[in-house]
């Protein structure tokens, strides 16, 4: 899981040009849209794809990404539990 | 100066019409232009649905009657189409006789063409001659060559979902300045992967018909289309004699200035859009009849107006619809679209239904008018909402 | 009417030409058919946060308006009118590849949004705050004069008082590379201090991005009087020169009236004659300069020309580098400016020293 949760951690900064951001830097537990990474609505669309592409979790509703990517932990424990790849 | 801004043709293809009659039948005949999608060959056929003008490239060709080599891309077909009509209908035989300009507005400009060939133009010499057609400047360009407009003002506008009303809004500003005595304005988009897929990537597409206003809408259907209007001056209507079909009485541009895509949820841009254009044509909310509302059907678009409406309104507001619903939404050119219903429903004094409605909006009361009604209209109010924050209102009157 | 003044400039180009202390004080000379812009600090001017989905053109776009406001000392404006012949080409690119690419699958939303031509006007709009006006014009090579245009009517016209108007356009890989196929772009590399020497097909290609606070009330440290635009989309060559009279005599002006005439060769053998049916013919005895070797070319190159204008008006000084004739003038007090690209939509715009 910790692995995973590194991995996500990676991901996101890559996918979403956070440069001044760090892996670090990212608590598990630290959310990523609002007060915390300041991540928007179109990151959330940038996350939904990622899922998609990479672990084979479709999200129809935009809506519902938001609870799933509210930190590391949240979307960690979720990827696990849905992925098909 | 001048002061009055006559409109005094207007043309259209849509996926309702070939013609404005053809619009105009439908639109009272409660006949919408969605289905399935023909003409492009994409993954998402199955979970979309289109506003789609049912003739091929090479049929709008030789309804132009252009030669085998022409390069013009599918949005500069339909806005020369429509163009065309509009020039007909406003009985203009000499396009000279005036100093008459062309402002014309397009987001997809020629990248239908460029998706079909990007990789191979770097092989294949004949396809070659689309790469200067895909900047957006190129349809206006060819539209302004079958009118016959030269040595004159072309220029092209894109401010996405708002460009055909900005397109119409600097045609008044030119025609009050002086700048110019006759200006046809309008805007012309086709369909293309890249927008289906760009909306698609934005989750706002609908997998069936769009709904707008209501509750359980689930996004909006892409549309195509091209529409033209003919505005003129005051001194040229006099000198000719003009029939006049209306007036752009009032109009308005501002920003939400709240985000990239999305609009605010409070309607703010909107609301001043709409407060400019009122002050422009100096009108009181309660002189509007009747708003054709931009209405996409998305969650984020009829929330915003929706708002912007009970703000400049209050209790006063008129019968609203969205006719989205009818022909999809046409992008840049759906403040042509719907300027050219508005002042159909100026002159047939009628408010069109806003199809597909079901179920009221839980976050306010205003309910659109979903059947077909007949009401005197002196002055009809239509908004296009866009992309970057883009906000636009044009009032169209039946008097001066 | 009102008179409408150019109260700052702000320009991001193939030149060091952010500093606003500065007129071309030192000229870069490139051997290239393709120059990029100098890139300026661009994180004393955007936030990192707001930055990480910006392209080129977006960044280029603010630092250039963030400069002509605080030249002009302003917080915000009443309208923001953008010209840009191509929006985000980079992005755009990005998308179409990316369609046919992963054909049609797995597509992120930030390329996209990028794509659509008003993104920079409204990033401006978001990063100023400013719900006024806000237009893009996207017309080739008469996108920012189209701008111009428009600000120029509603300055006069009373409708705003300060208007923040400029030009936009950024290089794309995949661009360059099939404008090369049909000879827009030079085959060969070119030296600028040599470019209208080339004697060859196509242009040497550039990018950036130059802003301008208009106002219809003269401040302090002004720049110029805008005294009038016109735009033709169409225009022989044999009609050029009487277009231009017709052009000065709408500002009562004739040919002696004016003291420099800044053109836009850009180096192409079969389009710069319309320059010199101008520059041997009707102002073969006035002050000629030229820019498109510093600026590159692309769709609103033109918006560099009238930064460049607008500097020697208030500096009183015709940079070395970009005379284009040994004539020299006692006074400097009005400008004109000619572009074209392709023989197509040309341009004429006339400044005056204030």
């Amino acid at each position: 899981m910790s692995d995973l949760k590194q991995e996500l951690k990676a991901k996101i900064i890559e996918q979403l040009n956070l440069e001044d951001i760090s892996v670090d830097t990212i608590a598990d537990d630290d959310s990523l849209f609002g007060d915390g990474l300041g991540l928007d609505s179109i990151d959330a669309l940038e996350l939904i794809v990622m899922l998609d592409k990479d672990y084979g979790i479709k999200l129809l509703d935009p809506k519902e990404g938001r609870k799933i990517f509210e930190s590391i932990e949240v979307m960690a424990n979720y990827i696990a539990e849905h992925r098909t790849k | 100066m001048g002061k009055g801004v006559a409109i005094t043709g207007m043309g259209i293809i849509s996926a309702i019409g070939n013609t404005v009659a053809e619009n105009y039948l439908a639109l009272i005949g409660e006949k919408k232009g969605i289905s399935r999608i023909a003409w492009i060959d994409t993954i998402h056929k199955n979970e979309i649905m289109v506003g789609e003008i049912n003739f091929s490239n090479a049929e709008l060709e030789s309804q132009l009657a252009l030669d085998s080599n022409n390069n013009y891309s599918r949005t500069a077909l339909l806005g020369a189409i429509a163009a065309k009509q509009a020039i007909a209908a406003a009985q203009i035989t000499n396009i000279d006789t005036y100093k008459t300009g062309l402002i014309s507005a397009t987001s997809v400009g020629g990248m239908d063409m460029t998706e079909r060939y990007f990789y191979e133009y770097l092989e294949e010499k004949s396809l070659q001659k689309y790469i200067d057609g895909h900047h957006a400047g190129d349809s206006s360009q060819k539209i302004a060559e079958q009118l016959g407009i030269n040595h004159s003002l072309v220029t092209t506008i894109s401010t996405a979902c708002s460009s055909a009303a900005n397109a119409i809004m600097f045609g008044a500003r030119l025609i009050k300045a002086g700048k110019l005595d006759r200006v046809v304005v309008g805007g012309s988009d086709c369909l293309s992967k890249f927008t289906i897929n760009g909306f698609k990537t934005l989750m706002i597409l609908s997998d069936t018909y769009n709904t707008p206003f209501d509750e359980n809408r689930k996004g909006l259907n892409l549309g195509e289309a091209a529409a033209f209007l003919v505005l003129e001056s005051d001194a040229v209507v006099k000198a000719e004699n003009k029939k006049v079909l209306a007036y752009v009485k009032g109009y308005g541009n501002a920003n939400d200035a709240y985000h990239q895509t999305a609009s605010s949820e409070n309607g703010d841009g909107a609301t001043l859009a709409m407060e400019k254009a009122l002050k422009v044509a100096g009108l009181n909310p309660k002189d509007i009849d009747y708003v054709n509302a931009h209405g996409t059907a998305t969650g984020n678009n009829d929330l915003s107006e929706g708002k912007a409406l009970i703000r400049v309104f209050g209790e006063n507001l008129p019968e609203f619809s969205s006719t989205k619903a009818y022909t999809g939404h046409t992008l840049a050119a759906a403040g042509a679209i719907e300027a050219v219903y508005s002042i159909l429903a100026l002159q047939h004094s009628v408010i069109y239904p806003n199809l597909n409605f079901k179920t009221q909006m839980k976050e306010f009361e205003i309910t659109p008018q979903t059947t077909l009604k007949e009401k005197t209209l002196s002055a009809v109010l239509s908004n296009s909402l866009g992309f970057g924050g883009n906000c636009s209102t044009l009032i169209f009157t039946k008097e001066p | 009417m009102k008179r409408v003044f150019i109260q700052s400039v702000g320009s991001v180009s193939c030149q060091k030409t952010f500093d606003n202390s500065q007129f071309l004080d030192e000229i870069e000379i490139y051997e290239a058919n393709v120059v990029p812009a100098i890139d300026p600090a661009y994180k004393d001017y955007i936030p990192p946060a707001a930055a990480r989905r910006m392209a080129k053109g977006i960044k280029m776009g603010i630092v250039a308006s963030k400069i002509a406001l605080s030249d002009a000392g302003l917080d915000s404006v009443d309208a923001i009118i953008t010209g840009t012949g191509m929006g985000c080409l980079v992005e755009s690119e990005k998308f179409v590849s990316a369609i046919i690419d992963n054909k049609e699958e797995y597509l992120t939303p930030t390329s996209f949004i990028q794509s659509t031509h008003n993104t920079v006007g409204g990033q401006i709009a978001l990063d100023l705050e400013c719900k006024g006006y806000n237009f893009t014009y996207v017309h080739s090579s008469i996108s920012f004069e189209s701008a111009l245009l428009d600000a120029q009517l509603q300055l006069a016209m009373e409708e705003a008082e300060t208007i923040l108007v400029g030009g936009v356009d950024e290089l794309g890989a995949h661009t360059v590379k099939i404008h090369k196929l049909v000879h827009h772009i030079k085959a060969e590399m070119v030296s600028s201090a040599r470019l209208l020497e080339s004697n060859t097909e196509g242009a040497v290609f550039g990018e950036g991005a130059n802003f301008f606070v208009l106002s219809n009330q003269k401040k302090e440290g002004a720049y110029a009087e805008l005294l009038a635009v016109d735009i033709l989309n169409t225009l022989d060559k044999e009609d050029l020169s009487q277009s231009m009279e017709r052009f000065l005599a709408t500002a009562e002006l004739k040919v002696e009236d004016i003291d420099l005439l800044v053109m836009g060769n850009n180096g192409d053998v079969v389009f710069d004659t319309y320059y010199r049916e101008l520059s041997d013919g009707l102002f073969s005895k006035i002050p000629q300069a030229y820019y498109k070797h510093l600026s590159g070319e692309f769709n609103t190159a033109s918006s560099f020309g009238v930064w460049l204008a607008s500097k020697i008006l208030k500096f009183q000084q015709i940079p070395e580098d970009t005379k284009l004739n040994s004539i020299t003038s006692s006074k400097l007090n009005r400008i004109l400016l000619y572009n074209q690209y392709r023989g197509q939509n040309h341009s004429f715009v006339l400044l005056q020293k204030c």
